[in-house]
Formats: structure tokens, C-alpha cells, sequence
């Protein structure tokens, strides 16, 4: 069974003249272990794509089947419940959480899952180490630099061990050389730990890092490719 | 799921981080419960002085007065009491402890160079039980002395004040009105009373001294009933109205000419009107803990608007919309419940200040202390609802992009 299984999705909003498509019917499918970098100009339907799949939005029609189960029929309720248990988000924009340690940004996952306050702290040291940030819990957000917070929002993504790992536009905010640390962190991670990466880029660089690339244009999937 | 202890810790956290402005937030609660219990405090202690003070008149008391004053109807000119009425009552009517005819009459008091204008008053040995009004020196009235009507008297405090000083009185030839009287006693201070005449002001003789030299009549202005119990003041009351109106001849269809007041009766009027009014200012003070409440709403909407990413990175995460609404909530219930804390602290240090200045029994109800915290938790509830749901229903995409 794979990971993730899109077929038909069209997103539409407003109606009738005034009806705008951002997808126009998606199919895809994502197996476990896979590093997919998705790809294609602002307002391809890229990102709309990457909310859907990370269960932040809902498709106008078709189905989408993550691990077999079927989101589409999921209550917000239930589409937390999913994002708590199986998915880890590292955002564009690092966000975290202001005058909050890093520590603090990483246990937030977990204190959603209910896990007592000393495990918290010890599984959150450790994902800020496998970041390589050991020694940094107590700094807050305005104490680190850039391609330190994107590493402290990628240690709170992987800090549940999800199956899947969203990133969007991990790297737009970063120059090159933290861009390239960041991608070897993502790769790290796929190759060694056994997470599904899915991120959105406009950064070809970038994306070289990734095993498929998907090329999206006025919401459909113009390209697929698997590098060799 | 998320705990309880860690809501209320990052609820805390979020406040500490925050925390002037919180302290300011919390302001118009801590005020408006400082209020409610400084005010029902000191009503309180002001309706506890004043049915005190009637009940110094002493205890399961009846004041038998002619005239019709305050039962409605044209005023009527009534006849005074005999001594034959107070006899008629010492014997027929049962549950009785005392009974005591009293008449007064303003008077001078003169001795050597001083002199004071002051009440004298006519009464048997029982008005002192019945007033329950001890001796501090002296004696009181024998049998004798009441019987044969001697010239003899027991002085008030402020007579003693007045026209002795520091001297000794007992033994003293005092003038009272225009004949010698001999002072055999002085009574302990009791105070004001209720209408604000002194009760220490007085010069009291044997009845029948009284009516001889004093008055020169017969009549009794009124008559001191002390009945047995509380439970037979009632008894005892409508004993007397029955009896008096046979005695005076008043037919089934005339209205009294004359009144049995119950003193404890007085003071649960007294009492219940001073308790009306504590009522209503604490009602108002309460109006101040609304404005509070909108406060705390207040604050609470723009802190949800500025926090709004992190509600977005909250709900991204996997948080439940009942957890974002929980979070919020306890924020502001921790925010009312804090300063509901503030407010009893600083209510009774208020309460403990005006009691001492205005001279009132300090009495603290726990009552109003639990319902003033609970209340100040409910507005909480209550004024943060509406922000922390509005941070519950977000959409985590739209959140998540807001700058």
C-alpha cells in the first residue's frame, strides 16, 4: 500500500463565472522512503497541493489515501488527529513559537500527544542534537540565526518520528551555503531514518537533492521523474 | 490528549511572559472585588452595630406606649397608663419576667455650682433587670424606698460627668427639679441609642417620687415588658394588646389608641433595611466587575489576533480545536482568578481599614469571599470564551500566513 494516494483531486473556489481552479485534477502516488521535490511557478497548484497532502486542506472532489485511509471523509477533528500522529511540517518561514526556547519549540508536538514532561525533554534534546543544535536548547527564537531556526523547526517536525515530513520552501529564507545544510539534514534524515520527504521548491539546486521530481503547472502535473 | 497540568502551565508561562500586561489586564477585576467585599463588609458591621444598639435596650423587650403613631388612621389623643394597668398585667398575663412602669419628664439636676438639664425618670426595681442595665457603684432602689416614694435616685454616666466629675456622687444631695434627691447609685455606660438620644443622660427615681414631685400625677408613659423567651415575646405581645384593649374599652371596630412594640422586631427592620442597602451596593460594585470582565475580553481578543501564527503552528502541529479553545480559556480564567485574589486581599485589608476608622464590628462572611473568587472565575469563563474561540475555529493555512 502506498503512503500517499491522490486521484482526481480538483480544488476549486468561488462559483459559476467567477469559479477559479488551483487543481485540476491530481492524481499521484507516493511510496514510503521516497524524497519528492515538488517543483513549477506561484500559482501552479504546488502549494495548494502540499496542504491538501498534509491534511491542512480539504479537495473540492476526489480522493486522497493516506497510509489506506481515506482523509477526504475525515472531520477537522480528525484530519489533527492524523497531522499530530503521522505528519511533521517545516514551514518556509522556520515559525516558531517567540520568547520560546528551542526546547520548548521541539516538545510542543509531543505535548499535544499527552507524553510526560521529563520524555518530552529528553526526546526533544535529542532531536535538537540530531540537528545538530546540542547545546542551543535554551536559546529562544531571536538568539539564533536563520539556518539555526529552520534546524530547531525541522528537529519539532521530526521529533515525533512521522511518516512523512512536509517542507515548504524549507530553504527560501536562507543563502546558499545553510540552504545546502538544510538539504543534506532533509537527505539525512531520508536515507537513514526512513522518513518520506515531500517539499515544495522553486530552487532547482534544491531539488536536485530529491530522488522525484513533480513538475506542477495551472494545477496539473505537467512532469514526473525519477532521478537515476 | 493534553493534560490539565500542562494547560495551566503553559497558561501561566503565556501570562509570565506577559506580565504587565497582565497585571494591568487583571486591574478592573481586583478593583471590582475589592469593592464588593470592602462594601458588604462594611454593611455588615454597620447593620450588626445597629441592631446591637436596639437590642441594648435589652432583650425579648415589649415597649407598651399610648398614642397610635405610625399604625395609620387620624392621630388620636390617648390616655396615658395607670399603675393599675401595670398591676392588671403583672397578674393575668403568663410568660412574663418583669414589668416595669416607667414615666419621664425633662429635668434640671443642680449640686452647688454645677447644673445640668437632663431626663428624669420615674421606674420600679425592675426597670433596671429589664433594661438589663447593671450598677457600677452603689445600689438600686429598695422595696421600701419604691413603696413610701423616698427622695432617693441612681444617676446616669453623663450626669455623673456632668455634675460630679471626678467626685464620688453616692451619698450626694442632688436637686432634681426643685427638690433635694439623694444619690444611692450610678449606672454603667450604655451608649447611644438608636434615634441618637444619650441613654447614660438620665436621673432615675421610685415611680411614686417621681409622680409627686416630678410630674404631679399619677400617670405611666410607659411600660417595660420583659417576657421569658423569645419564642413567648409573641405570646406575651398579643396577651397585652388583648388585655389593654378590654381596660381601655376599645370596641371590635376601633383601631388601638395605644402600641405593643416587639424591640426585636424593630431591630429585624432596622437590620433588614440596612442588609437591603448592603445588597445594592454590592450590586454595584458587581457592575465594576462586568467592566473588568470586558477588559479581560479585551485583551484576550488582541492577544489571540497578535498570537495568531502561533495558533496557526499550533493547530499545524495536530492541536484540536478544543485544546486551542482550552488554552485560551485557562489564560483568561488564570487572568479573573488572580486578580479575584488580588481583590479579596486587598477587599479585606479595605474592610479591616473603614471598620476601624468608623468604629464597626469587623465581620468577614467567607461566604462572600468564596463567591466573590467564583464569580471572578465565571466572568473569566464567561469574557474569554468568545477570543478563545475565535482562536479555536482559525484556519490553519490562513493563520499560518498571517503577518
Amino acid at each position: 500500500m502506498p503512503l500517499i494516494e491522490l486521484s482526481g483531486i480538483r480544488k476549486t473556489y468561488g462559483q459559476g463565472e467567477a469559479e477559479v481552479v488551483a487543481l485540476a485534477g491530481i492524481d499521484m502516488v507516493i511510496e514510503r522512503g521516497d524524497f519528492v521535490a515538488v517543483m513549477g511557478p506561484s500559482g501552479s497548484g504546488k502549494s495548494t497541493t502540499m496542504n491538501i497532502i498534509g491534511c491542512l486542506d480539504t479537495p473540492t472532489a476526489g480522493t486522497y489515501r493516506f497510509n489506506g485511509i481515506d482523509v477526504t471523509s475525515l472531520d477537522r477533528n480528525g484530519l489533527a488527529l492524523l497531522r499530530r500522529n503521522h505528519l511533521g511540517f517545516v514551514f518556509q518561514g522556520f515559525n516558531l513559537l517567540k520568547r520560546t526556547s528551542a526546547i520548548e519549540n521541539v516538545e510542543l508536538p509531543l505535548v499535544y500527544r499527552g507524553m510526560a514532561r521529563a520524555e518530552r525533554r529528553a526526546k526533544a534534546a535529542a532531536a535538537l542534537a540530531q540537528v545538530g543544535l546540542a547545546g542551543r536548547e535554551k536559546h529562544t527564537q531571536a538568539e539564533l540565526s536563520g539556518g539555526q531556526q529552520q534546524r530547531v523547526a525541522i528537529a519539532r517536525a521530526i521529533v515525533t518520528e512521522p511518516e512523512l515530513l512536509l517542507a515548504d520552501e524549507p530553504t527560501g529564507n536562507l543563502d546558499s551555503e545553510r540552504s545546502r545544510e538544510i538539504m543534506e539534514l532533509l537527505v539525512d534524515l531520508n536515507r537513514n531514518h526512513g522518513i518520506t520527504v515531500m517539499m515544495v521548491t522553486h530552487e532547482p539546486d534544491m531539488a536536485e537533492f530529491a530522488k522525484r521530481q513533480i513538475r506542477f503547472k495551472d494545477g496539473r502535473i505537467v512532469s514526473d521523474e525519477v532521478r537515476p | 490528549m493534553m493534560s490539565f497540568a500542562t494547560t495551566l502551565r503553559m497558561a501561566y508561562q503565556e501570562l509570565q511572559r506577559n506580565l504587565m500586561r497582565s497585571i494591568l489586564t487583571t486591574l478592573g477585576i481586583v478593583i471590582g472585588i475589592a469593592a464588593v467585599i470592602a462594601l458588604v463588609t462594611l454593611g455588615q458591621g454597620a447593620t450588626a452595630s445597629i441592631t446591637d444598639e436596639i437590642s441594648s435596650l435589652g432583650r425579648n423587650l415589649l415597649i407598651v406606649a399610648p398614642g397610635n403613631a405610625g399604625k395609620g388612621g387620624p392621630p388620636q389623643a390617648a390616655a396615658p397608663f395607670k399603675l393599675a394597668d401595670v398591676k392588671s398585667i403583672e397578674r393575668d398575663v403568663s410568660g412574663i419576667v418583669a414589668i416595669a412602669a416607667v414615666s419621664t419628664r425633662a429635668a434640671p439636676v443642680v449640686l452647688g455650682n454645677n447644673s445640668w438639664s437632663t431626663t428624669a425618670i420615674g421606674a420600679d426595681a425592675n426597670y433596671f433587670a429589664v433594661r438589663e442595665w447593671p450598677l457600677v457603684s452603689g445600689r438600686a432602689f429598695d422595696e421600701g424606698e419604691i413603696r413610701s416614694g423616698k427622695t432617693v435616685c441612681v444617676i446616669g454616666q453623663r450626669v455623673v460627668t456632668e455634675i460630679f466629675g471626678a467626685q464620688d456622687p453616692i451619698g450626694a444631695p442632688l436637686r432634681v427639679g426643685g427638690f433635694p434627691c439623694t444619690v444611692i447609685g450610678t449606672l454603667s455606660e450604655k451608649g447611644r441609642s438608636i434615634i441618637g438620644t444619650d441613654q447614660d443622660d438620665v436621673v432615675i427615681m421610685p415611680l411614686k417620687t417621681f409622680q409627686r414631685r416630678v410630674s404631679g400625677n399619677q400617670d405611666v408613659s410607659l411600660m417595660l415588658v420583659s417576657a421569658a423567651s423569645a419564642e413567648e415575646t409573641l405570646k406575651v405581645k398579643d396577651d397585652i394588646l388583648a388585655l389593654m384593649r378590654e381596660r381601655r374599652h376599645i370596641t371590635a371596630n376601633k383601631t388601638d389608641d395605644f402600641q405593643v412594640n416587639d424591640v426585636s422586631e424593630i431591630a429585624a427592620i432596622v437590620g433588614g433595611v440596612t442588609v437591603v442597602l448592603t445588597a445594592f451596593l454590592g450590586a454595584i460594585a458587581a457592575i465594576s466587575l462586568i467592566v473588568g470582565g470586558i477588559g479581560i475580553m479585551n485583551i484576550m481578543l488582541v492577544a489571540v489576533t497578535e498570537r495568531t501564527r502561533e495558533i496557526g503552528i499550533r493547530l499545524a502541529i495536530g492541536a484540536l480545536e478544543r485544546e486551542v479553545l482550552a488554552q485560551f480559556l485557562t489564560e483568561a480564567v488564570l487572568l479573573s482568578l488572580f486578580g479575584g485574589l488580588i481583590g479579596v486581599v486587598l477587599g479585606l485589608s479595605l474592610s479591616a481599614a473603614g471598620t476601624a476608622i468608623l468604629n464597626l464590628p469587623l465581620l468577614i462572611s467567607p461566604g462572600v469571599i468564596v463567591l466573590a473568587t467564583l464569580f471572578s472565575g465565571l466572568v473569566g469563563v464567561g469574557f474569554g470564551y468568545f477570543p478563545a474561540r475565535r482562536a479555536a475555529r482559525m484556519d490553519p493555512i490562513d493563520a499560518l500566513r498571517h503577518e
